[in-house]
Order: structure tokens, then sequence, then C-alpha cells
């Protein structure tokens, strides 16, 4: 409780800095794919950006100075008022996918304020008492915690925001230390969902978890729980599929072989590999892209707006990024390893976690080795309440590394 | 325990982004080239720049073919529905008729990736109604393109040809390789002779476009090419000359006027009547006008010059003339043993002289100028079957000139008694079918051009160069393996036969004889199944130094009782054109001059004062 030791709730001034730079860039980045010479809703939207990190500041600078203590008190409170407005954005929800909140001047996304609720609620449950993890059944908790704000934004639906939540409960219990191969275990229905396909590709998955029950040798209840789990889920997958629109089907599909449909679903990922490949070595110059100037490159200012940078900056320009983001996780990670408190070590974890599922998740989709999901980049695309949450985000971790 | 999650989260962060640094490296790096040309097919769309066509001159240097500014108008390829809506709203503007639509969306689906030629001769009104309204029609361009005309269409119609857009067959076709669909190419005449002289190569710009299809710029970083202008043709043709046949050909008749320079060969007039404007053939043939052209009883495109054959008539008597002399059965005096008495028997069959009351006891030269053909059923008689037709082979009629336009067809002459055995059965016919032959009728049909050739022959005394239209020195060298291989005595003696038929009272072209020059010629009547007799005639002047030779044919143009209408056509055709090159007048026009001046020295006449 000496917060009020050094400047108050800057910890690590590194991680500041990269934070800003990284803002910066991404305005620059905003801005340019904002110069284009058709009609385009990102023309001037780098001002907009400037506002939320206005606003995003402000958020930091209070999130920095809450002691940890009254952050884990209201966690709660924070999470059952996240569920509601996850709730609440079932029914007035606004946008192309229903997942805005109609604010005032601007929207907000429950999903993302959901993000940081469960992050405070999973690391106060997660460091309240020595946890063993003997059982699985130890593990109900913290799940089901995850579990209620992950089914909530799949109804809407919002892939990408379910994948976030399932990194946050992995990134979790392996931070609190729970052994790996339980960890493996609770996520083996996930797998045998996505490899239900194949009977024979599942199977071998199925018996590749029956060896790992065996070494392991948990409970018979976990056991039998887990062994089901996996049969619920691979017999669900393909029920699952085909209650999946073809939109979405595509989506999901399409970056195996985006040529199959070059004009509608494989439109996003051609355009976006064209842009990063035409970019070469050094780019075509800040603003000058013509894939994302004439608007080829759709979604350039947010899911797509690494695409830009590709394009634009070249390949040096990208390892520059690469390198950012390196430093900022590195940063990240090592507030969370030299932090004392169990709470504010696991919630700054479970940020790196969600920070380096945006990265990858975003960077795979637009080279085209992950399928689009339509999560952002981090402090680089378009996106207020995102920065909001990661200024928030970031203001607690400086607040942790300060309380170290 | 959490320094060691620590490293593994560091590990798995590392290996990562590593992962990721690969992928980038791998589209960038190793596949850039690839990419950056995705990111131009993307954008820049080629735009193909007509290289202007070569202008057509004719021997003065006048304009038969040129270029005047047009525009064309044409959408971008894009997406199907786009491109449907694009012609929907620009149909009304550009007078663009429903099956029009349906067949541009056709042409669009069966080429999506090229742009779509919609008008190629927009009017300057529509290009500006497109132009004014710039935001509603991004993704049509306008472009100049030179369009073809022809100042003086009908008269040169069939010697020119047209122009129009290369169909899918010519596109197959090697001689079209390299070019591509919507391009316009020469159709017919010499526009489809001198294809690869007068098209140039087509330039390309680049445009750049958005996502949306509409062109943002002009994108010229070195990557355009200019048209390179097609090369010009001078032609011998004299326009002037062209013009007048076609004003002074009888009206509602059908026929044709060759005239050639016998010297080089170089056609000075080729006019074939009726004609038609093919001005009206640019930008494509309306439907409703080839039909009309096509089914006119007339057929006003057939080009009666060289791509027609009519029997010759009379006029074949000088090849008769010749063929007789070089087979020592025939000279200039002879006179035969059966006197003209309107008619002469072969078996029980009379063959008939057009003169019923007889023409009496004549020599060759009588026989020329009053066009007996009594007098040559007894040439032919001579000469005999055989011979006469290796000696008809021999002066080149079986076959074609080899003239610089297409669809030149050759005469038909029987070259073997097989023909008749083939045509009458072995039993079916006799010896008197040289008889019809020797007046130039029966198996025996020839081009007027094939005519003239032999008729230029006739007047110089040399192999016949090879008849042209384009001005090219080598075509003016290329002679026939042939000449009339008769001594330059005995050719004179015809040439004062044919200077009598022209300038001697009686002969049969007397009232078209020349004021100031001895103009040489024959008259033809060929009898004609459909009808009243063709009326044809060739002739050369001046007889003595031949600059001209002409061959006229009007169809039906010599009715009983009423005179030839070939005859004055030629005869004022070459008068216009020795006066326009400036031949002096001869002293003693209709007689041969004492001294025959060298061919193409002029003689300065003595200063004669009047008194």
């Amino acid at each position: 409780m000496n917060w009020d030791r050094r400047i108050p709730g800057l910890g690590d001034l590194r991680l500041l800095a990269l934070m800003l730079f990284m803002t910066a860039l991404g305005m620059a980045m905003i801005y340019s794919a904002g110069q284009v010479e058709v009609r385009s809703v990102a023309t001037g939207i780098w001002v907009r950006q400037f506002a939320w990190f206005c606003v995003g500041a402000v958020a930091f600078v209070v999130t920095s100075r809450l002691p940890l203590r009254f952050l884990e008190w209201l966690a709660p409170a924070l999470y059952g008022l996240s569920l509601g407005l996850l709730v609440l954005v079932l029914f007035i929800g606004t946008g192309p996918q229903g997942s805005w909140l109609e604010l005032g001047p601007g929207r907000l996304q429950p999903a993302e304020v959901a993000k940081f609720g469960t992050i405070l609620m999973l690391a106060r449950v997660l460091s309240a008492k020595e946890l063993e993890f003997q059982n699985l059944s130890q593990l109900v908790r913290p799940v089901v915690i995850v579990l209620v704000p992950f089914a909530l934004v799949l109804l809407q639906p919002d892939l990408g925001s379910a994948i976030i939540f399932g990194v946050i409960l992995i990134a979790a219990l392996f931070w609190a230390g729970v052994p790996l191969v339980k960890i493996f275990l609770l996520v083996s229905p996930a797998f045998s969902l996505l490899l239900g396909f194949n009977w024979i590709v599942w199977g071998i998955w199925f018996l590749i978890v029956a060896a790992s029950l065996y070494v392991h040798r948990p409970f018979i209840l976990e056991s039998v729980s887990v062994i089901l789990a996996n049969f619920a889920a691979g017999a669900l997958t393909l029920r699952l599929w085909n209650s999946l629109a073809e939109y979405q089907q595509d989506r999901l599909l399409v970056f195996m072989n985006p040529e199959v449909d070059p004009q509608g679903s494989g439109w996003h990922l051609i355009q976006s590999k064209v842009a990063i490949g035409s970019g070469g070595l050094f780019g075509q110059g800040f603003a000058a892209g013509p894939q994302k100037r004439l608007a080829f490159l759709p979604e350039q200012h947010t899911d797509f707006v690494f695409s830009v940078v590709g394009e634009e900056l070249g390949f040096v320009g990208v390892l520059f990024f690469l390198g950012l983001f390196c430093a900022l996780l590195w940063r990240m990670l090592r507030v969370a390893t030299d932090s004392t408190d169990d709470f504010g070590s696991t919630l700054t974890f479970c940020l790196f976690g969600v920070l380096f599922a945006h990265l990858v998740v975003n960077l795979g989709m637009t080279v085209g080795m992950l399928p689009i999901t339509g999560l952002p980049l981090p402090l680089i695309s378009y996106g207020g309440s995102f920065l909001l949450l990661l200024y928030a985000g970031f203001g607690v971790v400086q607040r942790v590394a300060a309380e170290r | 325990m959490r320094r060691q999650r620590g490293k593994m989260a560091a590990i798995a962060v590392g290996v990562t982004i590593a992962l990721l640094a690969a992928a980038f490296f791998r589209l960038q790096l190793l596949s850039g080239d690839q990419y950056t040309l995705r990111s131009e097919e993307n954008r820049l769309r080629a735009i193909s720049l007509p290289a202007p066509r070569g202008t057509i001159y004719d021997r003065n240097g006048l304009v038969i073919a040129e270029n005047v500014p047009g525009y064309v108008v044409s959408v971008l390829p894009g997406r199907r529905d786009t491109i449907a809506s694009t012609l929907k709203r620009l149909a009304g503007h550009l007078d663009l008729s429903r099956e029009r639509v349906d067949e541009l969306i056709a042409t669009n689906r069966a080429r999506p990736n090229e742009s779509l030629e919609v008008l190629d001769d927009a009017s300057f009104a529509q290009v500006t109604f497109i132009e004014e309204r710039r935001p509603q029609f991004r993704r049509v361009v306008v472009e100049p393109r030179p369009q073809r005309r022809y100042p003086n269409g009908p008269a040169v119609a069939h010697i020119i040809g047209y122009v129009g857009q290369i169909s899918p067959l010519e596109l197959e076709n090697p001689r079209y390789e390299g070019y591509e669909a919507g391009r316009t190419i020469g159709k017919d005449g010499l526009e489809a002779q001198y294809e690869p002289l007068l098209a140039g190569d087509r330039g390309v710009r680049y445009v750049e476009v958005n996502a949306l299809g509409s062109v943002v710029r002009d994108f010229d970083v070195g990557r355009g090419q200019p048209a390179m202008p097609g090369n010009d043709l001078q032609l011998g043709i004299d326009l002037e000359l062209q013009v007048m046949a076609d004003s002074i050909f009888p009206e509602g008749m059908r026929g044709a006027i060759v005239a050639i320079d016998p010297a080089n060969g170089e056609v000075i007039v080729a006019y074939s009547h009726p004609t038609f404007d093919p001005n009206g053939f640019i930008g494509g043939i309306p439907t409703s006008l080839w039909n009309s052209l096509r089914d006119d009883p007339d057929k006003p495109m057939l080009n009666r010059v060289s791509t027609a054959t009519y029997p010759p008539g009379s006029t074949w008597k000088l090849v008769m003339s010749t063929i007789g002399m070089k087979t020592q059965t025939l000279t200039i005096d002879t006179r035969h043993q059966h006197a003209c008495a309107g008619s002469l028997r072969y078996g029980n069959r009379a063959f008939r002289c057009w003169k019923s009351s007889g023409h009496g006891s004549l020599d060759l030269s009588g026989a020329i100028k009053n066009s007996c053909n009594v007098y040559f059923y007894q040439v032919g008689q001579g000469i005999g079957l055989d011979p006469l037709m290796a000696g008809v082979e021999a002066l080149g009629f079986g076959e074609r000139t080899g003239i610089d336009l297409p669809f030149e067809m050759a005469g038909r002459f029987p070259q073997s008694r097989d023909y008749f055995d083939q045509q009458y059965g072995p039993r079916g016919w006799t010896e008197s079918v040289v008889w019809n032959l020797s007046i130039g009728q029966g198996e025996n049909d020839q081009t007027m051009l094939g005519m003239a050739r032999f008729y230029a022959a006739l007047a110089t005394g040399e192999s016949p160069v090879r008849p042209h239209f384009a001005r090219y020195e080598n075509l003016a060298e290329q002679r026939v393996d042939w000449d009339l291989d008769l001594p330059e005595a005995r050719r004179i003696e015809l040439v004062d036969a044919m200077a009598r038929v022209v300038n001697e009272p009686g002969g049969t072209a007397y009232g078209n004889r020349l004021q100031k020059w001895t103009l040489a010629g024959k008259t033809g009547t060929a009898q004609n199944p459909h009808g009243a007799p063709h009326s044809v005639f060739l002739g050369f002047a001046p007889a003595y130094d031949p600059r001209v030779v002409v061959a006229a044919i009007v169809e039906q143009g010599h009715p009983d009782g009423r005179p030839s209408l070939a005859v004055p056509l030629a005869s004022r055709i070459v008068n216009r054109y020795l006066e326009s090159i400036g031949i002096p007048p001869e002293e003693t026009p209709g007689q041969r001059p004492v001294v025959a001046a060298p061919a193409g020295v002029v003689v300065t006449a003595p200063e004669v004062i009047s008194p």
C-alpha cells in the first residue's frame, strides 16, 4: 500500500515509451490508410483515433493510480458489469455483427470491456489462495468465469473475441502453474471440435488424449469427463459446421485457398497478400501504396492495417514493427515475472497473452496463414474500445510494475 | 515456477514472431516480384492506341483514303452486372438498340478481361454528353481514334475496298497474327491488299483504375508505347479520271472501264459501275445496307474490272490476227476464199456476220476495220483448233494478270480438246467451235483487265508489265514471260488497221475519234443470252507512241441499231488523260506519222504562223 512512493503508478518507463511510440506509429498508419482515391470511411479517421487516444490516456492515468487491492476488490463488480453489457448488446447491439453499444458520441464494444473484467476476475480467483491443481475440478471456477463471456460473445457471433477469451483462460492457468498436461486435457475438446471433420485425424487425436490420460493418471471422473467431452466435441463438429451460415464457413475456409473465390470471400486475403508482397524490401513509400490507395485492400485502417505497413514500408518496416512488438511483449513479460503480487502478476500475464494472441491472429490473417477472424492489431489498428482497453490495461501493468 | 513459465512464454513469443517474420520474408522478398505484378494487374488497364492507317494518294497526290478524327466509346472490364448497368445507362444516349446491348453483353462474357468497345464512331455531341457526366460514367473511356474516310468513295469503291473490325474468323488467320479483337483492318480492295503496309503498329497506354474499376489517372512511367502510323501508299490511279468515269458512265447501265500505262503497267483508271459508297461501311456495315447491296440485281459490289469475265466479242479478233500472223496462216493482205455475204455455212449451219448484207471481199486490215465475222471464221479455220488453243495460252489468257487486288479472276479459254469432250461428249462437237472462238464468243470469257494487258502488248510490242495499282519500282519491272512474238512490221500493220477502226470513215468507232491524237482500237459486240449485246472497246493512244491502253465494257450497251456505249466512254477517258499529262497534239491525227517519235521523247512541232 505504498503507491505514493515513486512517480505515482509508473513502474516501467520503457514500456510506457514503447506504448506511446507504437500508438503514434499506429496513428500514422491510420492516417496513411485514409489516403485513398475513393470515398472511404478511413479518410481522416486518424483524428478520431487521436481522440480515443486522449480518452485512453485518461483511462491509463486513472488505472495506473488505482491500487491493485482496490482493483482486486472491484473485480467482481466489473466482471458483473461486463456480463451485463454483453447481455445487453445481444438485444440492442448495433454495427455489422451487433457488437457495438451506442454510447453518446461514440460506440463501445462490450466485448473489450468484458476481456478486461474477465482478466481481473480470473486474476482475483487464481491468486486468492494457493491452488494445487491436483484435480481438474479445481479448475471449474476459472473455467466457468471465462466460459460465460465466451458463450455470450459467440452468440453475437464474434469468433475473434471468443478466441481471446480462450487465450485469457489458458494464459491465466499457465501462469498460475497448472501442469501443462492438465491444460492440454482441458483444451483437448476444442481440438476435437476442430479435428472432427475427419474421423481418422480425430481418431489419432483421441489416441493421443487417451495416452496422456494413461500417463497422467488423473481421477476416474476427470478422465471420463475429458473423454466424453472429446467425444461430444468430435461428434458435434459437423453439426455445428452445418449450422454456420455460408459466409461464415467461407471466411473460415478460404484462407486455405483464397483463389477458389477471388472476387468473393477470397478477395480480402488475396488483396492483403498482394499488398504485402508488392511491398518488397523497402515498400512503396509511406501513404503511397497503390493497393491501399486504389481501394483494392479492404479494411485497410482496421483489420488489415498491417498490410498497409507491408505495402508501404516493405519488409524492413515489417521487421521494425515486429521488433517493437517483441520489445513490448518482453517488457510486459518482465513485469509479470518480476511482480511479487500474485494478482498483479497474473493479470499482467493475461494482458500479455491477449496482446500476443491479437498480434499472431491478426498478422497470421494478413499473410494468409490463419482464417479471417477480425481481430485488430494492438495499438496500430483503428478501434476506440480496443485502444481504451489496452490503455487501461497498460495503466494497470504500470501499476503492477510500480507496486513490485 | 514463474521464471520457468516466463522463459517458456518468451520462447513461444520468439518462435512465433520468427515464424511470422519468415512468412513476411516469403511474401515480400521471395514472391515479391510476383505480387508486384499482381498489384499492377490489379490497377493498370492497358488501353490500346490505334495507329492511324496510311493515307492513300492518287498519281497526282490527291487523297483517295484519309483519316479524320473520330471517337471510340468503350467500357473497362469489370464485374458483369456493373458493365450491364453501364451499358443500359449509355444505351439511350448512344442510340444503342436493345439487340446491340445484348450483343455487347455477350461479347463481354466471351472476353471479360478486355475493354468493351461500345461505339467506334461516336459523334462529338455524344462524347460531350459523356464527358459532362463523368461521375456517372467512371468506367467509360472515350478515346480519339482516326476514322477512315474516302473523299470520293463511290468513284474508287471497287479498288480501294473498305475497312472494318476484324472478325473472329479473320483473327484465326495467320495473316492477322498479333492482331487483337476489335481492331480495324482492310476488308477488301487495296485496303486489304496492302494491310501490312497501311496498318502501322498499335500503341498502348496504361491507366490506373481503382477497385471499383473507375479510371483514376493516366499511368505513364515508361510503360506505354506510342502508336506507329501506317505507311502512305501512292497509286498510279488518276482520281480525277475515276470521278469522271463515275460521272460519265451511262446512267442505269452496268460495266467497267480500266486504263493502263503500257510502259510501266500502272493502272490509271479502274472503275466499275454501279458502285457504292465505302464510307457507309466504316464502323460496321448496317445490316440493311449490306442486304440491299447484296440483293441488288445489279451487284454493285462486284468489281467488273478484274472479278468479272465477259465474252470479249470482236475485240478478240486482234488475238486471232496475231496468232494467224505468228502461224504464217495470215498476212495483212490475205483475202480468203469466201467473201463476206452476211454469213458462212459450216456443214448445214450458217454462221452469221453482224452485217447481214455482207462486207464483200476484204483483206485483214479491212476485216479489222469493219469487224467482219465471216473473214475471221476463216482466219480461225486457217489456224486450226490446236494451234489456236496453244497460241491463246502463249499469250497469257489462261492466267490471272496478278494485279495487286484481291479476288482477281482468270480468263477462260479451252486449252485442249478434252475440254470439248467433257463438255459435249467425244462426238458431240465439231471443229466449228473454232469459228465461234474466233469472234470472241463461245467458250471464251476474259476479264477487261486481261484484255487490256494483251492490248498493252499489242501497243508496245514488248512483254506487258504486270498491271498494278501501287507505285513501286519493282512492280513496274515485273513483266510477263511472253510477248507477241511478231515482227515489228507485222505489229505496225495491225496497229494501222486498229487506227482505221477509229479514224477512217466507216470504221466501227469512227464517231469517237480523238481530235488531237490517233486512237487505235477495236470495238466489240458480245452476244449476251440475257438481253442486248454487251458493248466492248479495247484500244490505246497515241497509236504509235502509246501512253494509255483502255478497256471498257457496258453490259447490254449495244442494242440493235443504237451506237455502242463503251466506245465514247473509253474515248473520252483517253482524251482527258492525254490532255492531263500534256501530250502534244499530233500533226496529222489519224494517220501514221512519217517517223514515229521514240517513246517518251516529246517532239516539239515547228511553229506554224497562221495567216
